[in-house]
This record gives structure tokens, sequence and C-alpha cells, in this order.
């Protein structure tokens, strides 16, 4: 039966070098002196280590728990002694170091209690996929996602293709091949357990045509069963997995979106053969097999691994010279990364170690001016534009780089391997994209601290606001006391009240108010007294009081005092008003602000008058245009003149409003210089913070690490100066 | 151990862009040929001579702009340049027709943009158009080719020399120059058949005497550069064909005044034009599509000016008005990138 295959756009032949480790069987690796164990080798969060220091632990036995629902436990991978919990450099692209368990093993290699699961058909699914979890199995083609995960569709979910990516396009890898054409039934039954799982209607297996012995071991294999075995060409980068799904089923599965979307499922070969030790044979994910090969290598071939295992050793178990070496990559030489320190384990992804020599992977050349050849857009796989994503990359146009797609870049490096002029480009992509990331949780970092920097300033000013107010009340319970006595006093005896016409507490508040807050109260206090005084007033003449005249008169004397404080009120406010309402120790006296602003607000009514009168004589120009009046030119010159007026007040006042903002400037400035300081410095700060995040965070190379440190730098010396301002401000 | 920090992919194709601009000057060589034997020495002698102006224009102007002279000039691009203003201009042109229009097109049309791969406008055809504007005379009056009726024999290495760098009487080139058959086209087509017919130039020959020659040689040229994967097909397919579809549209209309499809094809500067002047990477649309759309409209204006305008071949105009759409054309033709239902197009709204 022959199926359609669905050619990818693009992609490129470089040469395949896989004869080299081919021509030996799986080598078991020695057990090294010693083995560091991350507590991440998955995507997801890092698992917790749940043995110490001291504690002897059995092959297989859990080191580490799973920490959350994307997380992986991790277990030993032989029997030993837990030596050490601690930092050490592991496979990360940019040399972080994560926490290891160091095991020192006792060289038994005494297998733990396992359980093998014997028919796993009478078991629930759940329960099926939990043992695949527990087994700490990620995927084995490179990025390590929890298999679990991928196998956990939520029920109901339709699953047309389960696809086993044996492509493995990368050139000198073979780890797949080999287990291939040594284990294909293993490999096999660990399928058929996925099988199980998510009931597809129907199982491909995908593999190049450039490994005939491994695709006539899966024919063999398959032979009884439903699993179809479909030969793709040899082409880079198959391997991908939209590529593969894409060539097998002509589904893309959409940008940004999971292959399960489309109704496929696709697994790697390593992981089916792990899945099948941990099921049929309860064995947890403890050793891999990974190619070791390039020039300098000796014994070049594939070698079943402790994972945990140094490189280092596996390198001199394989005899390279690493003086011979011209780098040192984990991965392919197409997608994988050089490594500075040898000491790094090999992880459940560790899929090759590759010592090429100089005259193998000669050192790159000088990057030249891209000359748009177009070379790069035709072997991209993804149907990017790579000349313009580098362009914007490098320009930092990151939202015309996001429009072109950056995101869909698989950063398979076909376009860097065509380039003519040498240009990395898969690192100015990772650059850019490292940049998009950063830029999002930048602009989101900054929204919340100026949230926090603003509620803050809210709380302030409304814990002021709430002071006052309080003030405010003290004083108008004051007020009204004292007038409800008075008014009492009113009432009652006559000589009393022509006593106490006016109050000292309405002139003292009058004479010594200084802002408008304590001339309103007084306006408030005036009014209520003037009120009450005219209540007062009419009880009198409903009683008929003889003294009613006596009352008139200190009515309206209330009267006048309450309008007076009013008018105060009214002039303090506007002159507040034009001063910065916000710090409330700049409130000018109402004697000073009223000149200050007075020109302004002259001017700004000049400009409107002159305005209104061009506009009226224009109006009146037309008029007279339309009734064809003989006064016309006398109308149009008028009307010249007057827009020449309005015009020139206008600027006028535009220039006045330039210098009062720059004289407003000046006094902020100079007044509150430490609030403005406050936040520049809480800005630096909150920067070089980020700066450090970025840094630490990196999984790059180290060009972008250099322009990602000065950065960090600067940012610190910018928060510090900042600082030292705001020091020397408040001080001051 | 010594070892390299470098990031992936970590092997690479061994083509570099010098190699590529040594291919596409090795791609000129039949059409140089061709030229050499049909009038002589002359481009032959342009070709080196620019050559020298180009890398000289090109050193002095790295140093003023303090690059690295010997790693851009190992490029090969201002060789390049001048080669395709050479074989452009005819091959009589006085040394400073040379001279300017290499210095104008490296200093002015390439470096001043900031050097290779940042010219918005080809180099070459810029410097090309200068000429043709300032020195329309001297441009458009070629020696005709020897096989021509009536001609004995192209100018000897001796004479070409002299031609170019000699002090020579205009009136003695004129004597033996003529007009194009392009250019005897456009002057008697549509009014003066029985000139148009008699015209030596175009007698006894598909595109003018020689010049079918001198296409063919260069569509050899350009085949091998497709075979060789430095250009696609895309331009040069889509350019001779739309050329070709309108000639023969108004050819079928009215053949007394309009010249046939293949007179077109294999006249002038289009082969030449389409596979070593429009397929410039630099100044060219890169995607498939876009490169399609560009080359067909570069044909649609050759046509047009050819046929309407003021100038008797349009390749130079042609190109250049293109490359001023290109980076439109770029817009409008992103490739569907995997996983998306559609293309996008157009400029990122910022
Ligand atoms: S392959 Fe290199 S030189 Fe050619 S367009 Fe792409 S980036 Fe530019
Ligand atoms: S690295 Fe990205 S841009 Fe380059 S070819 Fe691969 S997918 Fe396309």
């Amino acid at each position: 039966m022959s199926r359609q295959i669905w050619d990818i756009p693009g992609g490129i032949h470089p040469a395949q070098n896989k004869i080299q480790s081919l021509q030996t069987e799986i080598t078991r690796a020695d057990i090294p002196a010693e083995l560091v164990i991350p507590t991440q080798q998955h995507i997801g969060a890092p698992a917790k280590p749940c043995v110490e220091v001291g504690d002897k632990v059995l092959k297989g036995q859990v080191i580490a728990e799973g920490n959350g629902f994307v997380s992986l436990p991790v277990h030993a991978p032989t029997s030993g002694e837990v030596i050490a919990i601690e930092s050490r450099p592991i496979q990360h692209p940019s040399q972080i170091d994560g926490v290891c368990i160091v095991l020192k093993p006792d060289s038994n290699d005494t297998w733990g209690a396992r359980h093998p699961i014997d028919n796993y058909q009478s078991l629930e699914r759940n329960d099926v996929i939990d043992a695949i979890r527990n087994a700490g199995i990620a995927g084995m083609g490179g990025a390590g996602f929890p298999s679990a995960i991928k196998l956990g569709i939520k029920p109901g979910t339709k699953i047309e293709q389960l696809i086993l990516n044996s492509v493995e396009c990368e050139p000198y890898i073979t780890a797949d091949d080999k287990l291939i054409q040594e284990r294909a039934d293993e490999i096999i039954a660990g399928l058929e357990i996925m099988q199980w799982l998510v009931n597809p209607q129907e199982t491909l297996i995908g593999i190049e045509d450039n490994k005939p012995d491994a695709i006539a071991a899966f024919k063999k294999a398959t032979a009884n069963n439903n699993i179809e075995v479909v030969v793709v060409p040899t082409k880079y980068p198959s391997g991908g997995e939209k590529q593969l799904i894409y060539m097998l089923t002509g589904k893309e599965v959409s940008s940004g979106g999971l292959p399960s979307d489309v109704g496929v499922i696709c697994q790697n070969t390593g992981t089916a053969y792990a899945i099948n030790r941990a099921i049929h044979h309860g064995e947890p994910l403890v050793s891999r097999i990974t190619t070791v090969t390039g020039d300098a290598v000796k014994h070049k071939g594939n070698y079943e691994v402790l994972l945990g295992t140094p490189v280092d050793a596996l390198l001199a178990q394989a005899g390279a010279d690493m003086s011979a070496a011209s780098r040192l990559i984990m991965g392919g030489p197409m997608m994988g990364f050089s490594i500075h320190d040898a000491s790094v384990p090999v992880v459940k992804v560790t899929n090759c170690l590759l010592a090429p020599t100089t005259e193998e992977i000669p050192v790159p050349a000088q990057e030249q001016a891209c000359i748009r050849c177009g070379s790069c857009a035709q072997v991209c796989p993804a149907g990017l534009l790579p000349q313009q994503l580098y362009w914007f990359s490098k320009s930092n146009e990151l939202e015309k780089a996001e429009h072109f797609n950056l995101a869909d870049c698989i950063e398979c490096g076909a376009c860097s391997f065509v380039c003519p002029s040498n240009i990395p480009l898969v690192q100015y992509f990772r650059f850019g994209k490292g940049q998009i990331r950063k830029h999002k949780s930048e602009t989101i970092k900054a929204d919340h601290a100026r949230e926090r920097f603003e509620f803050r300033q809210a709380r302030l000013e409304k814990e002021e606001r709430e002071k006052e107010q309080k003030r405010k009340a003290r004083a108008e319970a004051a007020a009204k006391k004292q007038a409800a006595k008075k008014a009492a006093a009113l009432a009652n005896p006559p000589s009393d009240a022509s006593g106490s016409p006016t109050t000292p507490g309405t002139d003292d508040v009058a004479d010594t108010a200084s802002n408008a807050t304590k001339l309103k109260s007084a306006w408030a206090s005036a009014t209520k007294r003037w009120k009450d005084a005219e209540k007062a007033l009419t009880i009198a003449e409903k009683n008929g009081s003889d003294q009613l005249e006596a009352f008139q008169k200190k009515v309206d004397q209330l009267k006048a005092k309450a309008e007076k404080t009013k008018a105060l009120y009214e002039d303090a406010k506007t002159s507040a008003a034009s001063t910065s309402p916000s710090s409330p120790s700049a409130s000018p006296s109402p004697a000073v602000a009223p000149v200050s602003n007075d020109p302004m607000v002259q001017l700004k009514q000049a400009s409107a008058d002159n305005f209104k009168a061009w506009k009226d004589a224009q109006k009146k120009t037309q008029e007279a245009e339309a009734n064809s009046a003989d006064n016309l030119e006398a109308l149009r010159e008028e009307e010249a003149t007057l827009k020449a007026k309005s015009d020139a007040s206008k600027a006028a006042m535009k220039e006045a409003r330039a210098k009062e903002k720059e004289a407003m400037q000046a006094k902020k400035a100079t007044e509150d210089p430490t609030k403005q300081l406050k936040l520049d410095a809480a800005i630096a700060r909150t920067k070089a913070k980020k700066a450090l995040k970025a840094l630490n965070s990196l999984d790059d190379d180290h060009a972008s690490h250099a322009a990602l440190k000065a950065a960090y730098e600067k940012a610190l010396a910018t928060a510090d100066n900042a600082d030292a301002a705001l020091k020397a401000a408040e001080e001051a | 151990m010594s070892v390299l920090h470098v990031t992936s992919p970590h092997v690479r194709k061994p083509m570099t862009t010098n190699a590529v601009m040594r291919h596409v000057i090795y791609g000129t060589i039949p059409g140089l040929a061709v030229l050499t034997l049909l009038f002589g020495w002359g481009t032959l002698i342009n070709v080196v001579f620019g050559s020298l102006v180009a890398v000289a224009a090109e050193a002095l102007v790295l140093r003023l702009r303090n690059r690295p002279i010997l790693f851009s000039i190992k490029d090969g691009s201002a060789i390049l340049t001048a080669v395709l203003l050479a074989l452009a201009i005819p091959p009589t042109s006085p040394w400073w027709i040379t001279v300017v229009g290499i210095l104008f097109a490296i200093v002015i049309a390439k470096q001043l943009y900031g050097g290779l791969g940042s010219n918005p406008f080809n180099p070459a055809m810029i410097g090309y158009v200068l000429l043709l504007i300032s020195f329309p005379l001297e441009m458009t009056t070629w020696i005709p080719a020897n096989l021509t009726e009536g001609v004995a024999a192209s100018p000897s290495f001796s004479q070409s020399l002299a031609l170019i760098f000699g002090s020579v009487d205009r009136t003695v080139i004129d004597g033996i120059t003529m007009a194009t058959p392009l250019d005897t086209f456009k002057t008697y087509a549509g009014n003066d058949l029985d000139m148009l017919r008699s015209a030596s130039v175009l007698q006894g020959s598909i595109a003018g005497v020689g010049w079918e020659w001198v296409n063919i040689a260069f569509l050899v040229g350009g085949l091998y550069l497709v075979a060789r994967k430095i250009i696609t097909w895309h331009i040069p397919v889509a350019m001779v064909t739309s050329l070709f579809l309108l000639a023969g549209l108004f050819y079928i209309i009215d053949p007394d005044s309009y010249a046939d499809p293949i007179f077109h094809v294999l006249g002038g500067g289009t082969m030449l034009g389409a596979f070593f002047i429009a397929t410039d990477p630099v100044t060219a649309a890169t995607s498939n599509k876009g490169k399609l759309i560009y080359g067909a409209l570069i044909g649609l204006l050759i046509y047009v000016i050819r046929a309407w305008g003021g100038y008797p071949d349009a390749v130079a105009f042609a190109v250049l008005l293109l490359n001023l759409c290109a980076p439109t054309i770029e817009y409008y033709t992103q490739p569907r990138a995997y996983g998306h239902k559609k293309a996008n197009s157009g400029i990122a709204k910022s």
C-alpha cells in the first residue's frame, strides 16, 4: 500500500555523516565514578529532591519527585550513595547551573523493586498514564516534554493518527536508527501501548529512506499488526514534529496550536522504547542511547548511557581526543548547542555528542552583508522570509518581525546553512524571540510597577484628604457649637446679643486665612451663623420681640461677613488651582498667586476676545460678500487687521504659556524634587532588576549574553545614580 | 580542549557570497565573447578597465567609511557591477564614459546607501541611466556588428584601444557607427516602412544583425546560473514571458508599426537584463511570488518604453522603476507560513 506523502516546502540536504556511528552495535557505557543527575531534564518545573545526602539508593528508586502537573520525577540510574545535592553546570544552551543530585555508584547496579504491568489492557487508561509519568518519561527527541501529558488527551478527543517519529533527519545522529535495528520489537510494543491509550484511527511510523536496515526491522516487527511504516524522502528537517505531521497527513498544526488540535499525536522512537520498558518491565527511565561521533572520537558509535553520566566520562570511554576537537556539540550539527564544560551530564534528551575536528566543522567564516539572495527563504520549511526576519531582528523592529511570523520559526537552521553570507540567522532569531518575550513580560511588569506606584500615591493622597476632612469636621463642629451658643444667647438675653455682634473667631479665620480650605470652612461657618441669626430673627418676629431692629442689623452684618469670606475663599481657590495642587506645602498665599497668574488669564481672555472679534468680522464680511454690500473693502480690511490681532495675541499667549510651563517645571523641580527623583529611582531599580532576570534566564549564545550584561550593568548604574540623586535631594 | 562557543547550525553549505558573485561573472562570459566577436575588443577592454576603476573606487570609499577594505573587495560585487555596466555600454565609448558611470554606480548608488546589500537600486543600471541621460550621443551609437551588410570587419584591438583611450575625432567614430536595430526600428516603424525594410542592421536576421547571437549567449550564461542555483527561474521567465506576450499582442494588431515578439525577446538588452540585471538579488523581490510579479512588471515596462517611450531600449529604466516597487511587492507577497490559514500581507500595524 502506498500512501501519499505531502512534501514540505524548502528543506536542505546536508552531508549525512551517519555511517561513522553505524559500524558497531550499541555499547553499554561504563558506570562512571560519579553520576550527576539534574532535577530538571524535561520541560516544566524541576523535580523536588526527596533523598538526603548520605542516603543509600537502589537503581530505579525515585530520588526527586515531580513538582506539579508539568513535571516529572527523577530516578536513581544505579545503586549507590547520595553524596551531594547542589548546583552544578548542566546541559543548558546558556550554560547555567541547575540543582543536581550527585550519586556515588556502588558498582553493584542493584535494581530496587520493579513492578511490571503484565496486562495493561485490564487497567484504567489513567493508571497506565500515571505509570508512564511515574517512570519519568519525557520526549526523547530533543524537547523533553513529559510524555504522559501528551498521551493524557481529554476524553472525547478523537485521535486520527498516532505517529512515531523515527525520521532522525539530523546529520550524524544514529541513536534511533541503531535502536530500531536492534530492538524494533520493543519499540513496537511501546507503540502498541500508546495505541491502546489514545485509540487512533491509524498508527504510522515516519522514517527516512536513508535507513534501510531500520526500515526492514520495522517492517518485520509490524508484519502482524495494523501499524504502517511510511518511508519519507531524506530531507532536513522532515523530522520536525510539525513537518512530519504534514508529510504524513497533509495536516498543518495551526500556529501556536498543538498536534492534538488536528487529531494527531506524535511520539519519538526512544520514548516508545522507554514506555515499553516502563510498562512491561517496570523500569523507569534511567538510561538512553546516545550517539558519540565526530572525527575527534576514536570509537564512534552508539552508547547506552546512564542518565547523569558526565559527558567527559563518556567521551573518555569512546576515546575522544578533545585537543583535536574544534568544538563539542550536544545534539546534532543543525540544532545542537555547543557546550563549554565537558563535566555536564547526559540527560533524557541527549541524543548525540558530537566532537568534530577543525577540518570537519571549521570555524565559521566572518559574517557578510545580506545580499537578499533569497536562498534562505527557498529552504525555510516554515514558509518564512528569513532575510526579512533577520533585518527586523537586527534592527529590533520586533513588531514587524512578529508580523512576519518570527514565532513560527522552528530554529531548524536550514536558512543559516544555505546563507552565502555566513549570517548566523538562527542566532538572530533566537535573540529576536528572546527580545519579544522580554518585551512582553517587561510591559506587564512595567504596568505592574506603575500601578503599584500610582496606588501608593493614591493611598497617600487619600490619607491626606481624610486628615484634612477630619480637621474640617472638627472646625465645623466647633463653629456650630459656638453659633448655637450665640443663637441661644441672641434669642434670650438681648443685652448679650448686642455685645457680641461679631465673634473673634470669624475675624481670626479671615485674617489668618492662608489657604483655601481654611477659608472654605470659615465661609461655611460664617454662612451658618448668618442663617442661624436669620432664624433667630424670624422667631423674634413671630414673638413680636421689640428687639427686632437689633436682630435685623445683626443678620445683615453676618450676611456681609459670610459673603466676604466666600469671596476670599473663591479667590484663594482660583489661585490654588493654578499652582501645583498635589503638594499642599507648595500652596501659595492668595496674595501672591493672582499676581503671577493674572497675565496669563488676561492674555487668554484677550486672545479669545480677539479671536471672536475676527470671527465676527469674518462673518460680517462674508455676509456682506453675499449681499454684495458696497463697504466690502472696508470690511475686508477690518477683518484682516482683526485676524492679525487675533494671531498676535494667540502667539503671545502661547509664548506666555510656554514660559509658565517652564517656570512651573522649574518650581516643581526646586520645590518637590524628591518626588520626581523617587519615581526615577524606582523605575531605574525595576529596570535593573529586569535586566538581571533576563540575564539569568538567558538561554542564548554569548553574543547576546554580553549585550544583556552590558544592559544590566548600565541599568544598575542608572539605578545607583538615581538613588544617589534622591539621597542628595532628601538631605538638601 | 579548545571548544568554540558557536550556535547552531554548526555546518554550512559551502556556497559563499563571493562565490555567488564569481559565478554571475562567469555567467557573463558567453555574452562577452559574442560581443567581442561581433563588435571588436571594445567591450572586453571596457570590462577590464571598468573593473579596475570599480575596485579602486570601492577601496577608496571603504577607506573613507572606515570599513575593512580587503574583506569587502573580495566579495566581488564591485567587479560584477563594473562588468554589467561595461557590457551595457557601446564598445566604442570613450574611457571617461566608463569612469563616470562606474564612479556614480559604486560611490553614489552603492556605497553611499551603505554598501553591498543596502542599495535600493541596481548600481550598474543607475550608472547606465546617468550616462544615457548625460551623454545620449555616445551612449546610443554602436558600431554595427561585423555581420552587417557592407561592414568589413570589427575594429582591431589597437583600433579599439584608440577609440576608447585615444583622442579620436568624434566624426571618425560617427562615420563608422550606426543606430542599433532597436533604434532603427523605433525611427522608421510605422512611418517609413521602406527604410525600415532596407535598413542594413535589420537585414536577414530575426532581431537585428548580430543581436540575436548576443542575446542567445546571455541566455546560455543565464541558464548556467539557474542550473547552479545562483538565481531562480522566476524573474527571467516572468520577464521574458510578459515581454513576449505583450509584443505578440501588438504585433498581431499592427505588424507594420510594432516589431515582432521574437525581435523584442532577442533584441537589445533583453537577455542581459532578464538573467543578470533584473535578478540582482539585492534590489529585486525575494519571495517566489514576488519575483514573478517583479519580473512580469519589468517585461511590461520594457515593452511600454520601447514601443512608446523616448528611448530605444528600456531595460535599465524598467529595472530601476521596479527596484522602487520591490519592497512593496515584498510586503504583499509574503508566503503563507506553516500553520497559518493565509499569508500575512502589508506592513505591521504599529
Ligand atoms: S541567504 Fe543570507 S544573504 Fe541570502 S537572503 Fe538570506 S540572509 Fe540574505
Ligand atoms: S531556522 Fe527558522 S527561519 Fe530558518 S529555515 Fe528554519 S524555520 Fe525557517
